[in-house]
């Protein structure tokens, strides 16, 4: 076998003198790290499987658990750390390319930590968002650029389509397939107790929820799976995807072990067969082709449905942006390169793509200048984490934001990071049905609805907080922001003054 | 009137809720230390006994079909009609059990059809009393069940 070259990352540590030998950590592990040994009557753990995923410690009924990481150490060096010749060993003994799960985890700059909101003081007065009215509510799509009323006041401009949403935060596109079909159960009827909206992502729409059509964005992405007439009329609007933050400039891979006979059936492939979803759409190599896939959908759906186009943040994120307002697409979404994905190779989720902050900012005032800006909506995603940056978010520029990673955190996810293997113990990115019923969307869209509601009060108190009462006023308010511990440059791209300017 | 219902298919068949049973019915909880309390009634003298039981089907592909067991609560309670010293009795729709009349004879877990009586090492039956009886005030199996599996709910 050889020498084995990794030392296990975690430690589990147990209470002997909580433990009670219930074996739940035994029954709950899908990674077998814990195994009860009757001829010693002790719990036994092999850490060299451990994920951290938590799930043993949260079930744990007398915290006689915890999972730390290990401080076996290698010799120190700034430049070789310990996780980067842990890489290169486990590419040494494989051969193959490593493979990571949910967003970038490396310390690059967070903007939204180094922007700060504004508050009135005695000449604007604050709202208080118990006591008076304040709208949260947002429509997405082409805005026309004047209103033509009748003598009644009764506008007879005709207005293109939009998605009309209760708050300003929609759940990001992750498919069937990717993750589960409990956690889809979750994320639609949260989505319809809420007013928003959740995104099929590429794996097609599973039978059973139709349902919420109306409370679904169905997505057309490069492999085109599941996609079909009635599919396209489902929902509340219809997303081509080109990119995905996690992982610019390459497609997707569900494994033939995750397809089973629902997600077949839903993606429309057979059974055990691999759905890869090529890097680019084979049909698009230019904004032309691009208007050409929107106007079929368009065509297809009768002109009722706004069409999305979601774009990874990447260096010439505002002309691509551009193009994409004059090809025709009632939405832009923009996702930042900390987004999260089912799997994704390492190097590209850690080193490809640009910061939400500045693509957003870019992307906003592009458009402005070249006066297309009512033209599209802006929705951005790539780690969203509270309702602060949704608030900071807005007063960039944009229109709504797209939240996954917060979503799935709400669900149960600890962010272990493994979802490629499949074996989530939470029960979200997995097909394995043992686990999948570990997540109950009756608990699961409770949780998604309570998250949403708590930030959407907060928004209301930052809002109040600035004297602002719509989210229309607070939209592209970049005089709301200030940045700090920013350099000159980064202000710029961010159109936002220093703090005390 | 509310009874513990189970919805299989969410039971994940941890079996937490067997221990939860055990240790509320030890009396050791209060309302401090929960988690050393339940070390000490499982490292006590006596091993605390489940009045609930998980049970697991046979693995169909990567699944089984889990459910737990306790006493219905049934309207007509085979148990109480075959006890032999009238141990068993219904008060306010709740099946109870008088630890000082039962002599252990095991005749109600054969009249019941789901055999949820279970035998305790002081030669008497146990049942679930819905936890009313011990500092727990509703059934401990459905606080503590992870998954919503186990209901305490008025059902028609």
């Amino acid at each position: 076998m050889g020498i084995n070259y990794l030392y296990p990352q975690y430690e589990i540590h147990r209470d002997p003198m909580r433990c009670i030998k219930c074996r739940v950590c035994e029954r709950q592990c899908a990674n077998e790290v814990h195994h009860y040994d009757e001829e010693l009557d002790v719990m036994i753990a092999d850490e060299a499987s451990c994920v951290d995923c938590q799930r043993c410690v949260s079930m744990c009924p007398t915290r006689a658990l915890k999972i730390v990481k290990t401080d076996n150490t290698f010799k120190e060096n700034a430049n070789w750390k310990q996780d980067t010749i842990e890489e290169v060993y486990r590419q040494a003994s494989t051969g193959g390319v490593l493979l990571s799960s949910m967003g970038n985890p490396k310390d690059y700059p967070v903007y939204w930590d180094k922007i700060l909101i504004n508050a009135s003081q005695v000449t604007n007065p604050s709202i208080d968002p118990l006591r008076e009215p304040m709208e949260t509510k947002v429509f997405l799509g082409k805005k026309p650029s004047s209103l033509k009323m009748d003598k009644k006041g009764k506008i007879v401009s005709e207005i293109p389509p939009q998605i009309e949403l209760e708050l300003p935060i929609m759940f990001s596109a992750m498919s069937y397939g990717s993750i589960s079909e409990n956690a889809h159960k979750s994320l639609a009827r949260a989505a319809t107790a809420l007013g928003t909206c959740y995104n099929t992502g590429e794996g097609g729409l599973n039978k059973e929820l139709y349902q919420y059509g109306p409370n679904t964005i169905v997505q057309v992405a490069s492999g085109r799976f599941g996609v079909h007439e009635d599919y396209l009329k489902a929902g509340a609007a219809i997303e081509i995807k080109m990119g995905q933050g996690a992982k610019p400039g390459i497609g997707g891979h569900l494994p033939g072990r995750k397809i089973g006979a629902k997600v077949s059936e839903t993606r429309m492939i057979p059974e055990g067969c691999d759905a890869i979803s090529p890097a680019p759409h084979h049909d698009i190599y230019s904004i032309e082709d691009l208007r050409q896939l929107i106007f079929s959908l368009k065509e297809a759906t009768n002109y009722e449905k706004p069409v999305i186009v979601k774009i990874a943040a990447v260096h010439n994120v505002a002309a691509i942006a551009s193009g994409i307002a004059r090809s025709g697409a009632d939405v832009i979404a923009i996702d930042g390169y900390r987004g999260g994905t089912g799997a994704a190779p390492t190097r590209i989720r850690d080193n490809v793509g640009i910061p939400i902050e500045l693509a957003l900012a870019a992307v906003d005032q592009r458009l402005r200048d070249e006066k297309i800006r009512n033209d599209i909506s802006i929705v951005v995603g790539g780690s969203i984490r509270s309702s602060a940056d949704v608030v900071k978010a807005i007063a960039l520029g944009a229109d709504a934001c797209y939240i996954g990673t917060s979503a799935l955190l709400a669900l149960g996810c600890h962010l272990c990071r493994s979802c490629q293997s499949g074996k989530c113990n939470w029960g979200i990115a997995t097909q394995r049905e043992d686990l999948v019923k570990r997540l109950n969307p009756e608990i699961g869209s409770e949780r998604l609805a309570n998250l949403l509601t708590a930030w959407n009060h907060e928004i209301k108190e930052m809002m109040g907080g600035m004297g602002i009462n719509s989210i229309e006023a607070l939209k592209g308010n970049r005089l709301m922001l200030r940045g700090i511990g920013l350099t000159e440059k980064e202000l710029e791209i961010l159109g936002i003054k220093h703090a005390g300017e | 009137m509310k009874r513990v219902y189970v919805n299989e298919e969410v039971c994940l068949g941890c079996h937490l809720c067997e221990f939860e049973c055990a240790y509320a019915n030890s009396g050791a909880p209060d309302e401090t230390g929960r988690p050393n309390n339940m070390f000490k009634a499982f490292n006590g003298p006596k091993t605390p006994v489940a009045r609930i039981r998980v049970e697991e089907g046979e693995m169909r592909g990567d699944d089984r079909i889990c459910f737990a067991v306790s006493c219905r609560h049934c309207e007509t309670p085979y148990c109480v009609e075959g006890c032999i010293t009238g141990a068993l009795s219904v008060e306010d729709g709740v099946i109870k059990i008088d630890d000082e009349r039962c002599i252990g004879c095991r005749t109600c877990t054969v009249m019941c059809p789901y055999g949820c009586l279970v035998y305790s090492d002081h030669h008497t039956m146990l049942k679930c009393e819905l936890c009313l009886e011990n500092s727990t005030g509703s059934p401990a199996c459905v606080q503590a069940c992870p998954n919503r599996a186990i209901v305490y709910e008025e059902r028609q």
